[in-house]
């Protein structure tokens, strides 16, 4: 017995200490890219973490969006933002440095300190959650904190991601507003990658539904299969097997809104069928959060897909603070390649 | 004192029973507008955010009624579900106050900017309506969300979704320098919400709960538990994090560097709300997590540190504002200045001394005080930026010294400034003055001093960039034929002459604050890196900088009702100042019960000395409250008694200073007690 | 019990770690990496919180968990935002602004 115990402390000790060499290795090594592969790797790890933590609903919440889609992200920005050349800059800095180290020392010190000292037992809703859970008509007890207890969260959760979304298709060159999104596509992508997402595609879809599926009793759920689509979605984008969206076509909007939308209806009707906003009329729990989790799950995968897949590329010639910017030297953008219009935007 | 609201009487209790839907629709109403306009396309999006307006206005003065008529807070458990498990919602005064002030700066911006953003009639969507009309309406929501959120997480997701439509209004214009300044926002940002986070994590780990009134309710209960204050540390270490990290979003002034370009470099519908309305969300947040949660024992000393941070904004804002070559920059580094004046309110509202004055039941002058400057600025500065926009369509620049003639072109507009100029300076009768007279009550009140003299150099400070503005743009044409060519530049070298005097003197008087040197080295940069930017827009401009000095000329009209909202913005914060001090017991609907409770403590003092609160705190400030008090009352009120009020006003500062003798030296006691606490 | 208490002691050197990065990055790229970093520590932290807090058949507290979920989808939001601006502005300028904003930030 304690044998086992051992050994599930050593597996967590060597867990924990590669996790934070893996940190460090993301902040100090000198390469953006490397850096970028480190922190994929990271989140992976960090999954594994969540496992050993208990929490299976956050550990494939991770692996899907902390590290896929964010180590995504960061890995797709450091290919396309050059490599910072190094200067003689970071040496003439070093004091900033030592005062950064001291102060980011005496923080995860003192963290640390107060993290280990909080109150034993620990204050917890574990047990209102569980005697409240019957209520719910959800068995998942993180999914009924999600949909039914803080409701209102996941809500402007969906909101924000809606927001973001917007935030990121303004930063558009005026000029290109009307072309598609361009980051993924490869010009030439290989055979072998387009086959891979042709089978891939569906399976994916697949494995997406069953583990939204299981949300409501098993860890699973809306935003792990939402990302899992946004990334087979990207794939197929970058094989060139599907074409991104243009910004003004307007059913991809219609899909990143329909979750917050349809949320809202429901928890509108909420006040007069349960007398509460966000609040389910008895009986009818289970169907009514199914269809929220059916639109959210839409709505989570479009918005993340359309981040996904990027900006338009940016088209110099009509841009005029840009005339100036070209005139400099500009890093070679592998988006520049292929910068024709596709102007046939409307389906 | 609501006596007009008691024909509504019957009004309001019907709107009583329907206060649970009021106050989603605060979040709902925003929120749907914002994602059927997103869907609709940017010309549905103006159309739907202008109806938006009256609506949310309507809801926001139903609630502030309300509040005001219940005379309690109104509260809300969303879903049904009571609050450790779910998510609560609260009205109280001040929130209902700053819901009132967010919906009117909103409905002034809103119809300002349709000029600005109106999606061209030849295609049928554009970029930049779109983007601006969904953020506006998700910044309002987000807004309310921060005012009636009651919920650490909750708040944590508002302020992200503050954030989000934030940032991307700073580079609407797409150009590098908005970009880079919209980068570096949105990086300080996010440090400060993680940090934010972290307290909460840290606050839930110790209390298990993350509703504010709850974990105010714990920490106070464990701490009159045991005799001395029992405290979690990791209350504490939450507090200051969270405390930092909305800091680092209100650009209080270490963590100042992102806000000049990014307010200054957005278009000026935008750049009015991020000054008026944004930085005061995360303000809001602080206030709160110090009026509520603060452990008392360790108030007064961070409080002190706090406001020496807010005394450096003053100074560095005012000196940087002087500086400034451009009215937006200007502008931006003013708000830097005003948002100081804000954190001056801590150490007068948590002073032990303060206790005598609330027994009778009075709201603070700090308190009324520090949320008049935040509302009055709030209106100032939103007509000061959107005043700025107008003038620079009209002139095609912004540059301060070239501003000759203004005064015939935009009149009123100029005017606007002007008043908003008096606001910020706390000149009478303005908003910005009743608050800073009662924030320089409450300094004289609880004895410190030091405070009066960052207020009244602020002031001075203010003036003088200000000034530049006004002469400037009071220059006739017959003078700016005189001075037309080396005046300019005379000018801006006998701006920076004065400024190493200026800067020794406030780097000596902040000892204690690590003079931010490198600002003074970047801003200037920028600003001169703006202005190739500016004439390239418009091409051929550089030929006509000469004549236009000679000859002002509209570049291009602008609407007279555009000047007219300016104006409009700007009376309100004038008239913030003619509000008799009464009306503003609102502030006290749902908080002066949780003031009190925090400051009682205090009246049995834990560290304090018992010597000095009879000697120097009980007896003296009866007195000088009543002596101020005698001076004061009839000055917001009645506009009869303003023009003595400037000669009154150094006067009475005087003398008070003087006859509470015993003052400075209680005041050393005092500060050699704190020294003494743990 | 002491593996919850090597966690929390990653959650918090993470901590430190990230903001050490975040303040000193050499890129605005490298400090978008070292703020998910600097999150990942305070989800993990919650973690931590949501373990100690394990109880009634749950392996951990539900609520907090709720939250790191939530979380995570905002700050993969925030990246997103991030990651636009950084390639905008790699785009409309060259790499020199770039290398001015993480200079000017960390003065």
């Amino acid at each position: 017995m304690s044998a086992i115990f051992d050994l599930a402390l050593l597996a967590d000790f060597v867990l924990a200490a590669t996790a934070l060499l893996l940190g460090l290795w993301v902040i100090l090594t000198a390469d953006a890219l490397r850096a970028a592969i480190g922190f994929l790797v990271y989140g992976l790890l960090m999954a594994i973490v969540w496992i050993r933590l208990d929490a299976p609903d956050i550990a494939l919440t991770e692996a899907a969006i902390g590290g896929g889609l964010i180590g995504l992200l960061v890995l797709g920005a450091s290919t396309r933002v050059p490599p910072a050349p190094a200067t003689a800059r970071a040496r003439r800095r070093w004091p900033l440095h030592l005062l950064a180290a001291l102060l980011s020392a005496a923080v995860a010190l003192g963290l640390a300190a107060v993290v280990l000292s909080l109150p034993d037992p620990a204050p917890s809703l574990a047990a209102t959650v569980a005697a409240e859970l019957p209520a719910t008509a959800v068995e998942n007890p993180v999914t009924a904190v999600l949909m039914v207890f803080r409701a209102v969260d996941t809500l402007f959760e969906t909101v924000v991601l809606v927001l973001a979304l917007i935030a990121f298709w303004s930063l558009i060159p005026d000029a290109s507003w009307r072309q598609r999104l361009a980051w993924l596509p490869l010009p030439h992508p290989s055979p072998a990658l387009v086959l891979l997402a042709q089978i891939l595609l569906p399976l994916v879809i697949l494995v997406a539904l069953h583990l939204f599926w299981i949300g409501a009793s098993l860890p699973g759920g809306k935003f792990q299969a939402g990302a899992l689509l946004a990334g087979v979605w990207a794939l197929a984008m970058v094989a060139g097997v599907m074409q991104p969206p243009a910004v003004t076509q307007r059913l991809p909007r219609l899909l990143a809104v329909i979750g917050p939308l349809v949320f809202f209806a429901i928890g509108l009707a909420g006040i007069w069928l349960a007398g509460d906003f966000l609040a389910y009329p008895v009986g009818f729990e289970k169907p009514l959060i199914l269809l929220i989790e059916v639109v959210l799950l839409v709505s989570v995968a479009v918005v993340l897909g359309l981040i996904l897949a990027g900006l338009p590329a940016a088209t110099v010639s009509l841009q005029p603070q840009l005339q100036r910017a070209a005139s400099q030297p500009r890093p070679a953008l592998p988006s520049d390649q292929r910068s024709e219009p596709f102007l046939e935007d409307r389906p | 004192m609501n006596s007009a609201l008691i024909n509504t009487s019957g009004l309001l209790a019907a709107l009583s029973g329907w206060s649970d839907e009021l106050l989603m629709m605060l979040l709902v109403v925003p929120v749907l507008a914002m994602l059927f306009g997103f869907v609709l396309g940017s010309r549905a999006a103006e159309r739907i955010a202008l109806l938006t307006l009256p609506l949310g206005l309507a809801l926001a003065v139903a609630v502030a009624a309300l509040v005001l008529d219940q005379g309690t807070p109104l509260s809300y458990d969303i879903g049904g579900w009571a609050s450790p498990l779910g998510v609560a919602l609260r009205v109280d005064g001040l929130s209902a106050v700053l819901l009132l002030t967010t919906a009117l700066v909103i409905t002034g911006v809103g119809l300002y900017a349709r000029a600005d953003f109106a999606t061209p009639a030849d295609v049928d969507e554009a970029r930049t309506p779109l983007a601006f009309w969904t953020l506006l309406l998700g910044l309002w929501a987000a807004l309310n969300a921060v005012f009636i959120g009651q919920d650490l997480f909750n708040l944590y997701v508002a302020i992200e979704l503050l954030t989000f439509t934030a940032v991307p209004l700073v580079c609407l214009k797409g150009s590098a320098e908005t970009l880079q300044a919209a980068l570096r926002y949105l990086l300080f940002a996010l440090l400060g919400s993680v940090l934010y986070l972290l307290g909460a994590a840290l606050l839930y780990g110790a209390y298990g709960t993350l509703d504010i009134g709850q974990l105010a309710a714990a920490m106070r209960g464990s701490g009159l538990a045991a005799a001395e204050p029992a405290v979690e540390p990791a209350a504490i270490a939450a507090v200051v994090l969270m405390t930092a990290g909305l800091l680092a979003k209100t650009a209080l002034v270490p963590l100042h560097l992102w806000l000049p370009p990014a307010h200054a470099g957005a278009p000026a519908a935008a750049s009015a709300i991020l000054s008026a309305l944004v930085v005061k969300g995360s303000f809001y947040l602080i206030f709160r997590l110090w009026i509520d949660l603060m452990p008392v024992v360790y108030t007064q000393q961070i409080a002190q540190g706090l406001a020496t941070l807010g005394a450096a904004a003053i100074l560095l804002g005012g000196i940087m504002a002087i500086r400034q070559a451009r009215l937006k920059m200007l502008i931006a580094y003013s708000t830097l200045a005003q948002l100081g004046y804000l954190f001056l309110i801590f150490p007068l509202l948590v002073s032990p001394v303060l206790v005598p004055t609330l027994a009778d039941g009075s709201t603070p002058a700090a308190w009324t005080g520090g949320v008049l400057q935040l509302v009055s600025h709030a209106f100032a500065k939103a007509s000061m930026f959107m005043g700025a926009g107008l003038i620079a369509i009209a002139l095609g620049h912004d540059r301060i010294a070239d501003l000759g003639g203004l005064s015939r072109l935009l009149p009123i507009t100029l005017v606007a400034f002007a008043l908003s100029g008096l606001s910020l300076m706390g000149l009478p009768p303005s908003g910005g003055f009743a608050a800073k007279w009662l924030l320089l009550r409450a300094a004289i009140e609880t004895g410190q001093w030091w405070w009066t003299l960052v207020i009244l150099f602020g002031g001075v400070l203010t003036g003088t960039y200000l000034y530049r503005v006004l002469a400037a743009a009071s220059f006739s044409e017959s003078d700016a034929d005189l001075a037309a060519g080396p005046a300019s530049r005379r000018q801006s070298e006998g701006v920076s002459e004065p400024l190493p005097k200026l800067a020794t003197g406030a780097s000596a008087e902040l000892a204690s604050a690590p003079p931010p040197e490198p600002a003074s080295e970047v801003s200037p940069e920028r600003a001169s890196v703006q202005s190739p930017r500016s004439s390239s827009q418009l091409p051929g401009q550089t030929g006509q900088v000469q004549s236009a000095q000679r000859q002002p000329r509209l570049q291009r009209p602008v609407a007279r009702s555009r000047e007219l909202i300016v104006l409009a913005l700007a009376l309100i914060s004038i008239a913030l100042g003619l509000v008799p001090l009464t009306s503003f017991e609102i502030l006290q609907i749902g908080r002066g019960g949780e003031a009190m409770a925090m400051l009682e403590p205090l009246a049995e003092p834990a560290g304090l000395s018992a010597f000095e609160l009879p000697a120097s705190g009980v007896t003296p400030v009866p007195s000088a409250t009543g002596f101020l008090a005698s001076v004061m009352e009839p000055l917001p009120g009645v506009a009869g008694s303003l023009p003595s009020a400037p000669e009154s006003l150094p006067t009475v500062a005087g003398p008070s200073t003087s006859s509470v003798a015993p003052l400075p030296s209680a005041v050393g006691a005092q500060s050699s007690a704190m020294g003494s606490l743990p | 019990m002491s593996s919850v208490t090597f966690y929390a002691l990653l959650g918090s050197l993470l901590v430190g770690l990230g903001l050490y990065g975040v303040i000193v990055g050499a890129s605005a790229l490298r400090k978008i990496l070292a703020f998910n970093l600097l999150g990942s520590g305070v989800f993990l932290l919650f973690g931590v919180i949501a373990q100690r807090g394990a109880g009634a058949g749950f392996g951990g507290d539900p609520v907090p968990q709720a939250l790191v979920i939530t979380g995570l989808v905002v700050a993969f939001a925030a990246t997103a935002l991030a990651v636009g601006l950084l390639v905008r502005l790699g785009e409309s300028a060259g790499l020199d602004d770039v290398e001015d904003e993480s200079e000017g930030e960390s003065s």
